[in-house]
């Protein structure tokens, strides 16, 4: 149980600030598509016996890439994403579906699996949580500033197509730790739903972030409580009290108007 | 020198040819106005001279350490994004309260300090992204459709502001424009493109060059005859209500 916490905390560190940008940008649905990658990566570490999170990032930042750098064609980047998302989530589960011999539990990697979280999974956890904080302050500047405009990020010598590039691996990188906690299904729901809580109460960026962590931790806290003495799955848990959490700040930043 | 020297540019947008064989050079402390029709290709050629796109030919040259001061066409402000306009002015670089305060009210905007981004008619935003533009005391100040979306009391007064921080800041402006008539009462260099160069010199010399009235035309509702009937100050007869001359003397609007 300590354990699983920690994941939660761990997994809340690393979507917190990101979610944020994740909001920001109007990047739901390609951390979507990103994050249902995810089980064709699965299998494709299963088949080639490498370790899960390093094949779920492979594919998970291929997939990035490759959203990335379709745009302006004669199809829109909404039904474009719709098709990419939903395309290599199927793909995945065909794919699972035909590995000889070993049996995956399915359920796992869709909507995590939390309160089994080995001592191995905690270090991929917190390591990637790190490495997406890390990165985060060294750009945050630039990636807010970019947000704003492209433009201004240019005249003021800053590159945004790099800095981009650091967000898609961000992405990727969540998406492979994450996995673990809530699911391919549902990290997206991670990253965007303390995010938008934090919103409703924030005035400036930082502040917006920083609850945005707070909000996750203590919506993976509720989840696995609820799991324990409840017995609900706790993975889809989390998210449930991140969403009711969202309920209470919607309220509170309308009374504070 | 030159503090930007940019020869034979070309920009191509897949198939079209954005800007051709385009020659800009920037002067210090003068005021240079690119206009041109939709899609002639002057913001195009703005954004390439501040690096945001990639040229398909020719030499862009900036004078060592230049300091350029950008204001954009427009800021994409997220709903979802909380921003204060002291904030807004830490980007993309820090800096000290005393220097901000100083840029906003010099923009006349310095009461809106704590005030949400997202909160702000056309006109504060303008002037916020203008007070940003400054806090690095630019030797250029490139401005993209700057007053877009202003009544035009409110572009005139804008353009005043501009010219004042020229004087005081002694720097270049680089701009572009679709306010032919406003515009030119505050340049002292109009290029007139349509993908290439058609014409350019004082606003004088460019109202009167023949590629310039083809683009814009010389019939009673072209920016030609505004241009025109402001300097004349035959404005009755037009039906027109206001006082050109009280126009470009309008108190800000904003304060």
């Amino acid at each position: 149980m300590v354990r699983a916490l920690l994941a939660g905390v761990g997994t809340a560190l690393a979507c917190g600030a990101l979610g944020c940008f994740i909001v920001w940008r109007r990047m739901a649905y390609f951390g979507d598509a990103t994050a249902h990658a995810a089980i064709l990566g699965v299998a494709l570490a299963l088949m080639f016996s490498i370790s899960v999170p390093l094949g779920v990032l492979i594919v998970a930042l291929a997939m990035g890439l490759l959203v990335g750098s379709l745009s302006g064609a004669t199809i829109t980047p909404d039904s474009l994403l719709g098709v990419l998302s939903h395309g290599a989530l199927a793909l995945g589960l065909v794919a699972v579906s035909l590995m000889p011999g070993t049996r995956i539990d399915l359920d796992a990697y869709l909507f995590g699996d939390i309160l089994v979280v080995s001592r191995m999974d905690l270090i991929v956890i917190w390591g990637g949580a790190a490495v997406v904080l890390a990165v985060l302050a060294w750009r945050w500047q630039a990636l807010l500033a970019e947000v704003l405009s492209n433009d201004l990020a240019h005249a003021a010598g800053l590159h945004p197509a790099r800095d981009r590039l650091f967000l898609t691996l961000l992405v990727a990188m969540v998406v492979a730790v994450s996995i673990k906690v809530v699911g391919a299904l549902l990290i997206t729901a991670m990253l965007i739903i303390p995010a938008a809580a934090a919103r409703m109460i924030a005035r400036g960026p930082e502040a917006m972030a920083v609850w945005a962590t707070c909000i996750g931790i203590v919506a993976s806290a509720g989840g696995l409580y609820a799991a324990r003495f409840v017995g609900t799955p706790a993975g889809p848990s989390i998210i449930v009290a991140a969403a009711a959490l969202f309920c209470v700040t919607a309220a509170a930043g309308r009374l504070r108007g | 020198m030159s503090l930007i020297q940019a020869t034979h540019i070309d920009v191509r947008h897949g198939a079209t040819h954005a800007v051709q064989g385009v020659n800009v050079t920037l002067e210090a402390g003068e005021i240079v106005t690119i206009v041109g029709p939709n899609g002639s290709g002057k913001s195009t050629l703005l954004r390439a001279l501040i690096g945001a796109v990639p040229v398909d030919g020719g030499t862009i040259k900036a004078a060592e350490g230049l300091r350029v001061g950008y204001v954009p066409q427009k800021l994409h402000i997220d709903p979802t994004l909380p921003l204060t306009v002291r904030r807004f002015l830490n980007l993309p670089k820090r800096v000290p309260t005393a220097k901000a305060r100083e840029a906003l009210a010099r923009t006349g905007v310095d009461h809106l300090e704590k005030r949400q981004l997202a909160g702000l008619s056309g006109g504060q935003l303008q002037r916020v992204l203008l007070a940003r533009a400054i806090l690095n005391r630019p030797q250029v100040l490139v401005l993209d459709e700057p007053t877009q979306g202003l009544d035009q009391p409110a572009s005139a007064a804008f353009y005043r502001l501009i010219e004042a921080l020229r004087d005081e800041l002694g720097c270049a402006v680089l701009m572009v424009s679709h306010e032919l008539h406003v515009v030119m009462s505050a340049t002292d260099r109009v290029i007139c493109m349509n993908g290439h160069i058609c014409c350019e010199g004082t606003p004088e010399v460019v109202t009167a060059a023949p590629a310039y009235r083809e683009l814009f035309g010389t019939g009673t509702g072209g920016a030609l005859a505004l241009y025109r009937h402001e300097h004349n100050h035959d404005h009755h007869e037009h039906g027109c209500d206001h006082d050109p001359a009280s126009v470009l003397s309008a108190e800000d609007p904003v304060s």
